[in-house]
C-alpha cells in the first residue's frame, strides 16, 4: 500500500567490500544491465540482415538511429554528428529503462536522483571539456551574447553564466522528478482499487471507477516515458551545439 | 510553531511556484497550437523549438518542486 515502496532499492548479491563500504549488485543495477542487453540486442538483430528492403527488426533500428540523428542535425548541425553515440545511448538508456518503469513489478531506474544526476553531469563536463577543447579560451564568448550595451552587459554575463551552471541541476531533476511523480500517482490510484475492493459488494462496483483511471494514468506515463526521454535527448543536443559552436 | 509542521508548511508554499510554471507551459503550447493551425506546412520545423522552451521554462517550476523536497527530506 506505500507507493514508496516501488523505489526501494534491493541487493541482489554482494561483490565485495571497498573501504568498509558494501559493493552489492543491486535491482537498479540488473534493470540498468537489462536495458543495455535489451538495446544492443535490437541493434545487432537489426543490423546482422542489413537488407534492403528492411524486416520488422531492422525498420526498428532504422527508425531509432534516423530519429536521433534528425534530432542532432538539427539542433547541432553536421558538425555535431560526431556526438551522435553520446546522444543515441543516452537517448536508448534513458527511453528503454523508462519503458521497462512502467511494467509492474519492476523498477524505473530514472527515479534515483544520483543514476539522472551522473548522466547530467556527463552531459555537463562533456559540453565544458570539448567547449575548451575545440575552441580555447574563445568558449567564453559563450556567456556574452553579442550586440548587446556594454551598460547591461556585465548584468547579462551574470545571468548567463548562472543559468550554464544551474543546467545540470534541471537537466536532472526534470527526468527525476517527472518519473518518480508518475509513478507515486500511478501506484496511489492503484491502492484505491484496492481499499474499495475490500469493503464488499459495493465497494467492487466503485472501484471500477479508479481502475479505468489507472489504465489512463498508465497509457499517459506511456507517453512521459518516451517524452521525457525525448527532452533529456534533445537538451542534450543543445548543450552540445553551444560546445561546438560557442557564440550566439 | 512546531518547527515539524513549519517544514512541511514551507514545502507547500514552495509548490506555490510550480503554478507559475505550468501557466507558462500552457501559454507555450497553446500559442505552437494556434501558429501550427494558421501554418501547418512550419510547425513541423518548429517542434525542436517549441521542446526547449517548454524544457526552459519547466525548469523554473523543477527549482520550486526541488526546494519543496529539500524542505521535506534534506532540511
Amino acid at each position: 500500500m506505500d507507493p514508496i515502496h516501488q523505489f526501494e532499492i534491493k541487493n541482489l548479491f554482494t561483490i565485495g567490500t571497498f573501504g568498509g563500504h558494501e559493493i552489492a549488485f543491486t535491482n537498479s543495477a540488473a534493470f540498468m544491465v537489462l536495458a543495455v542487453v535489451l538495446t544492443a540486442a535490437l541493434m545487432l538483430a537489426g543490423t546482422a540482415g542489413r537488407r534492403l528492403v528492411p524486416n520488422r527488426i531492422q525498420s526498428m533500428a532504422e527508425l531509432s538511429y534516423e530519429f536521433v540523428a534528425d534530432m542532432l542535425r538539427s539542433t547541432a548541425g553536421e558538425h555535431g554528428m560526431k556526438f551522435f553515440p553520446l546522444v543515441f545511448t543516452i537517448f536508448m538508456f534513458v527511453f528503454i529503462t523508462n519503458m521497462l518503469g512502467i511494467l509492474p513489478y519492476s523498477f524505473t531506474v530514472a527515479s534515483h536522483l544520483i543514476v539522472t544526476v551522473a548522466l547530467a553531469l556527463l552531459v555537463f563536463f562533456t559540453v565544458i571539456i570539448y567547449g575548451f577543447y575545440s575552441h580555447g579560451l574563445k568558449f567564453f564568448k559563450l556567456f556574452v551574447p553579442s550586440g548587446i550595451p556594454l551598460v547591461i552587459l556585465p548584468l547579462v554575463v551574470a545571468i548567463e553564466v548562472i543559468s550554464f551552471l544551474s543546467r545540470p541541476i534541471s537537466h536532472s531533476v526534470r527526468l527525476f522528478a517527472n518519473m518518480l511523480a508518475g509513478h507515486v500517482t500511478l501506484k496511489v490510484f492503484a491502492s484505491f482499487v484496492a481499499m474499495l475492493g475490500a469493503m464488499g459488494a459495493a465497494g467492487w462496483a466503485g472501484a471500477v471507477l479508479p481502475l479505468a483511471l489507472t489504465v489512463a494514468i498508465t497509457a499517459l506515463e506511456l507517453l512521459v516515458a518516451f517524452l521525457q526521454a525525448y527532452v533529456f535527448a534533445i537538451l542534450t543536443c543543445i548543450y552540445l551545439n553551444d560546445a561546438i559552436h560557442p557564440g550566439h | 510553531m512546531d518547527p515539524i509542521a513549519a517544514k512541511y508548511i514551507g514545502a507547500g508554499i514552495a509548490c506555490i511556484g510550480m503554478g507559475g510554471a505550468g501557466l507558462g507551459v500552457g501559454l507555450i503550447f497553446a500559442n505552437y497550437l494556434s501558429s501550427a493551425l494558421r501554418n501547418p506546412s512550419a510547425a513541423q520545423g518548429q517542434f525542436a523549438n517549441l521542446i526547449f522552451g517548454f524544457a526552459v521554462t519547466e525548469a523554473l517550476g523543477i527549482f520550486s518542486l526541488l526546494i519543496a523536497l529539500l524542505l521535506l527530506f534534506a532540511v
